[in-house]
């Protein structure tokens, strides 16, 4: 019972947090230099005023501000984004074209970093002076100090240009015509690789430091060493009572970069040519195509907003004190 | 009159005590400089930072070669023209001109929008822990709101629509990344403001500024200095990315925009992407390190873990 009307309660906050995305999301539009009608007015190749008061009246564009924002507000909840005068198509049908392969980005790279980060950090704490730790501590230091895009060149030109290893671009082998699903299971499975990895490579730095450090703390409590007294192997001590515990604030800082790891992800798509959101969002600021823009920051926001929610009802399942202290 | 022989009865054992450290007595300056130094890492760390600083001040002048005058055959690759100790880019532009102006605008993009984003997330950091109450949730509320825009999008959508001069492509960095410092400050007001002294000055009768601004914040800088060394690293990261996506002031030559130019060629030319991106490298990794330096120095509590 509890449980549900937290999970509610959250859910409420989420939306109130979309409806300030999208306030936000109109005052810069409404700020920006030029609008709709100007747009067209250029696509046209330029129109007398008179026309362009007609479209500006037409778009409502001379009602108040509030009017304005209530119809925009109202427009994006029947999931009408406007329209891409530069790709000729409904904003919404273009993101949600791009969406699914941002999502399998995203989602593939947090878990290797997880993984990867929560494995190292655990290694690294039982011998927290040992030459693995100091490896982990050198390589998390690397890894966040290299740009993400300049990672990603660098393995194009190690693992496509001197090792072919991998695909040099995009998500697909458009030569394979008649494949099963196998077939392109596997086709998309390699291009994903060097932008999972790269894309990877920041965050598995944060994690282990973090699950490092919380792994020594929960293995110096008591009831370890509880569990060490009863005379339990120390692999079963570690993995299946510490990491319980010391897990949670890793998966908490995972929340937490929701947001940088898509950002990271518009960067990393565009080394690789990915074609998700980011290769959209480059392509349409070179194109001054606001709507699309505009859109795309609404959609990924939407993504860290349902992550967030994700991550909280993980946490909660993973520590039942998390749901009940607030 | 009464007070006086209390006064003198507590400064007695003070003289005794004296003799032995009042050698010891320094600076807390100078105690923390000690500790830093400690750290070998972090002290070869900040002699590189301050020859990268040094060359981006005084090298385009000392170096006198335009960085975007067409010098030599493009693609020249590093080493084989002496007057181009690292090559031409694709345009045949003198790499290390580039790369040693690039210093210049990324740096002081880095600090300008490192201190924008200090000075956003103190302000609402300090007015959060200390008023608390509706205050401190309305800032925190607006807080989690700014976690949740995947931060380069935000900036690259205020850069596009409004410009990307200089000043926006700083203000763009600095208000999406200020929200660690803001949770930061918080936790130290919220310790801090329990503690006797402050109790002490509010009782003499010190108002809100001053409590905040004189008491309360001097002594919640250690953990606020750590971060604002490491926001300014991840500020040049954060311009890299921007000017690798070509978001940036067509006028200057910065980093990120080095790489970016050069991506198309890259297959061809590594070495045009992978020099500026050492260049980044290394300002980033020295930055850590000193701030991981700073961390031991300011926080010997934290010494043990």
């Amino acid at each position: 019972m509890n449980f549900l009307r937290v999970t509610i309660t959250r859910m409420a906050y989420a939306a109130l947090l979309l409806v300030a995305v999208l306030i936000l999301n109109f005052t810069l539009m409404h700020l920006a230099p030029g609008d709709v009608a100007d747009t067209i007015a250029q696509s046209a190749g330029g129109i007398d005023a008179e026309a362009l008061e007609q479209i500006r009246r037409e778009y409502g564009l001379d009602q108040p501000f509030i009017v304005q924002l209530g119809g925009y507000i109202g427009r994006v909840l029947q999931f009408d984004l406007g329209y891409s005068f530069f790709y000729s198509r409904p904003v919404t049908d273009l993101i949600l074209d791009r969406l699914p392969a941002t999502l399998l980005l995203v989602i593939a790279a947090q878990i290797l970093a997880l993984t990867v980060g929560v494995v190292f950090g655990v290694i690294s704490a039982r011998k927290p002076n040992g030459i693995f730790s100091h490896f982990v501590t050198l390589a998390s230091l690397v890894g966040y100090s290299a740009p993400v895009f300049w990672t990603g060149l660098l393995m194009l030109v190690m693992f496509s240009l001197i090792l072919p290893w991998f695909p040099v671009a995009g998500m697909r082998d458009v030569t394979i015509e008649n494949g099963n699903i196998f077939i392109h299971t596997v086709d998309v499975a390699r291009h994903l690789v060097l932008p999972m990895v790269t894309l990877a490579s920041i965050f598995v730095a944060l994690y282990s430091r973090l699950s490092r450090a919380s792994m020594i703390e929960v293995l110096g409590s008591d009831y370890v060493r509880t569990a060490k007294a009863k005379g339990l192997k120390s692999n079963q001590v570690v993995y299946k009572h510490a990491l319980k515990n010391a897990i949670s604030p890793v998966i908490t800082l995972a929340g937490l970069q929701l947001s940088a790891i898509v950002s990271g992800a518009v960067l990393v798509e565009t080394v690789f040519s990915w074609p998700g959101l980011g290769t959209l969002a480059f392509q349409s600021i070179i194109a001054r195509d606001t709507p699309t823009i505009l859109g795309i920051l609404f959609f990924s926001s939407l993504v860290v907003i349902v992550g967030n929610q994700v991550t909280d009802l993980v946490l909660r399942l993973v520590d039942p004190r998390v749901g009940s202290k607030k | 009159m009464t007070d006086k022989p209390t006064t003198t009865d507590q400064s007695a054992p003070v003289t005794e005590l004296l003799d032995e450290p009042i050698e010891k007595a320094r600076h807390p300056f100078m105690e923390a400089w000690d500790m830093f130094r400690r750290n070998q890492a972090a002290l070869v760390a900040l002699i590189i930072l301050v020859l990268i600083i040094i060359a981006a001040i005084i090298g385009p002048s000392l170096y006198g070669r335009d960085p975007f005058e067409m010098v030599w055959a493009p693609f020249t690759p590093p080493g084989q023209n002496p007057d181009f100790i690292l090559g031409t880019d694709y345009l045949g532009r003198d790499l290390l001109a580039m790369i040693i102006s690039g210093a210049r605008v990324s740096i002081i993009i880095g600090l300008a929008a490192a201190f924008v984003s200090v000075f956003i997330g103190v302000t609402i950091g300090a007015l959060a822990g200390y008023y608390r109450g509706w205050v401190e949730e309305a800032l925190m509320r607006f807080t989690e709101f700014f976690q949740v825009l995947p931060t380069l999008l935000f900036s690259m959508v205020i850069v596009a629509l409004f410009g990307a001069s200089l000043p926006m492509i700083t203000f763009a960095i600095g208000i999406v990344s200020w929200t660690a410092v803001a949770r930061i400050t918080r936790a130290e007001f919220l310790r801090i403001r329990e503690l006797e002294y402050v109790t002490a000055s509010r009782a003499s009768g010190a108002r809100d500024f001053k409590l905040i601004f004189g008491v309360i914040l001097p002594n919640a800088l250690p953990p606020i200095i750590v971060q604002s060394a490491l926001m300014v690293g991840s500020a040049i990261l954060f311009e890299a990315g921007l000017s690798f996506l070509g978001l940036t002031d067509p006028n200057v030559v910065s980093w990120g925009q080095i790489i970016g130019s050069n991506r198309t060629y890259f297959l061809d030319a590594s070495f045009t992407v992978t020099l500026p991106g050492v260049a980044i490298f290394v300002t980033i990794l020295c930055i850590s390190l000193v701030g991981d330096g700073l961390n031991d120095a300011l926080n010997p509590k934290l010494r043990s873990r």
